[in-house]
């Protein structure tokens, strides 16, 4: 095996090119328990972790663009006030030691079903940076996830960043799981106010082969929802009846399939509600996860 | 390969390390630090939680080649010479160890919670160890650890 120490981005894409069957390795949340666990022997190990490029964010054309190897901890506390949904989210995954090292971008790396990043940055319209020696590829969220723990990234491509708008309304983001820590979703819901668009964005987690959007449920609330008024029950519940028919999802250890449309249905709605009252109530919504 | 790094404070040099191997199999393996544990390998547990760079990380998901370079802190940097840290000297005294498997990483991991949180609620404390799973204690003396160390560093000078 080979440990490739790339300290740029430009190093880090030739290593790329030349071993196109490298694997990355940012945190190693993922990536170390396949190799402590001999589920994986990679003739290339390529370390992003000293590529200060990856751990970095900034603000271009009014979107944040996010390195693939910022950390939850940082998200949480860093761009907690202006990515509300994904925050959310980070604060579930693990424990303390793994937001320290996990990323956004591992997470996209993995491709799982049940990353937590995915239905927020559904929900939130994030875009994808991908580059390699051929050159960059900005790929949508929504076209990003292809497969049970596949992407869209080509033979020697790696992820820089995702962009995300700041949010312009409150965000939600709820999770099953038997306890508070250490737990693979059983299922997730994520929901994005765009008041200025008057739109919802949504996005689901562990119900289907890869995370998606819930578009009927989402089309309904841009004809139904009355923008100036309380949410009317029965839209909500409509929602989420649409949320829970967007979803296809299996019956294994951590839930049956009726389990989690059930639930999605339910999150659904009370996700909606917790961000109209917010909105109602002129809140940016951070609330809790 | 080589890895060269600072351990507890001192320039250490290892090598003929496998280059998919875990910074905690260097410590435990090649260093004969075996404070931090290995119980799971995966994550799961929190018994090799260790200071990377000054943030408690689990050393069973770094490589070992990621370490290069950087600052190591393990359970046996803490105490200074024979004089144990004040997490170490509470976790004694609120009868917070049982088997002790568990006990390093839970030592890393709260004498990081006191530095960052001086004075954490009951919440902030659960929340800073959901990582670090213990089978013997029930957790409740672990708790009054945290809670004594905390409050005597508020009161300290
Ligand atoms: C105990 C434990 C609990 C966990 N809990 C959760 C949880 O609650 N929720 C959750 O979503 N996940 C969880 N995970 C999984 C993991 O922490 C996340 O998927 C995390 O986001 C991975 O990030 P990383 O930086 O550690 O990735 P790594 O392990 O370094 O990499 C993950 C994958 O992405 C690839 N990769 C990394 N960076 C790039 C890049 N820049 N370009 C291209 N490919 C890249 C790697 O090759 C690998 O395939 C948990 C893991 C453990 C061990
Ligand atoms: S041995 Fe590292 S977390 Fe269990
Ligand atoms: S004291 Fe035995 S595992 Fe915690």
């Amino acid at each position: 095996m080979d440990f490739l120490r790339p300290t740029t981005w430009d190093e880090a894409l030739a290593a790329m090119a030349e071993h196109p069957d490298a694997v990355p390795i940012q945190g190693g949340t993922d990536v170390m328990v396949e190799l402590n666990f001999d589920m994986r022997r990679p003739a290339v190990l390529l370390d992003l972790g000293r590529i200060t490029e990856l751990t970095g964010s900034e603000t271009a054309d009014g979107r944040l663009r996010i390195g693939a190897g910022v950390s939850y901890t940082r998200v949480i506390e860093d761009l907690g006030d202006r990515l509300p949904g994904l925050a959310q989210a980070a604060r579930t995954v693990g424990s303390p030691q793994i937001r320290n090292r996990g990323s956004v971008g591992g997470n996209l790396g993995a491709a799982s079903p049940a990353g937590d990043s995915h239905p927020p940055l559904l929900a939130g319209d994030a875009v994808i940076e991908v580059e390699s020696v051929r050159g960059i590829r900005m790929i949508p969220a929504t076209d990003f996830y292809v497969g049970v723990k596949r992407n869209r990234l080509e033979p020697g491509e790696l992820i820089r960043a995702f962009w995300m708008a700041p949010a312009t309304g409150p965000q939600y983001f709820s999770k099953i799981g038997t306890r508070n820590a250490m737990v693979i979703a059983v299922c997730s819901f994520a929901v994005a106010l765009h008041p200025e668009e008057r739109r919802v964005g949504t996005g689901i987690g562990s119900a289907a082969p890869t995370p998606r959007r819930a578009s009927a449920a989402e089309e309904f609330l841009r004809r139904e929802l009355d923008w100036d008024g309380p949410l009317d029950e029965a839209v909500a519940r409509e929602f989420g009846e649409l949320v829970r028919k967007a979803a296809a999802p299996i019956d294994d250890v951590r839930g049956t399939a009726g389990y989690r449309r059930h639930a999605l249905a339910v999150m659904a709605r009370r996700t909606l509600a917790w961000a109209w009252n917010d909105y109602r109530a002129g809140k940016p919504g951070r609330g809790v996860a | 390969m080589r890895v060269s790094f600072i351990v507890n404070g001192a320039e250490q040099t290892v090598d003929e390390v496998w280059e998919g191997e875990s910074l905690l199999y260097v410590l435990r393996e090649r260093m004969g630090l075996p404070g931090s544990k290995n119980a799971c390998e995966q994550g799961e547990c929190g018994s090799c939680t260790v200071y990377l760079d000054g943030t408690p990380v689990c050393a069973c998901l770094v490589a070992a080649g990621q370490a290069d370079g950087r600052e190591v802190r393990t359970v046996e940097g803490l105490a200074d010479g024979d004089r144990l840290d004040p997490i170490q000297e509470a976790f004694v005294e609120a009868g917070a160890v049982q088997c002790g498997f568990c006990t390093p990483g839970l030592l890393v991991q709260a004498h990081d919670l006191i530095e960052r949180r001086p004075e954490p609620s009951d919440a902030e404390i659960r929340e800073a160890l959901a990582g670090n799973l213990c089978r013997c204690t029930g957790y409740e003396k672990i708790l009054e650890a945290v809670r004594l160390a905390a409050a005597r560093r508020a009161a300290a000078p």
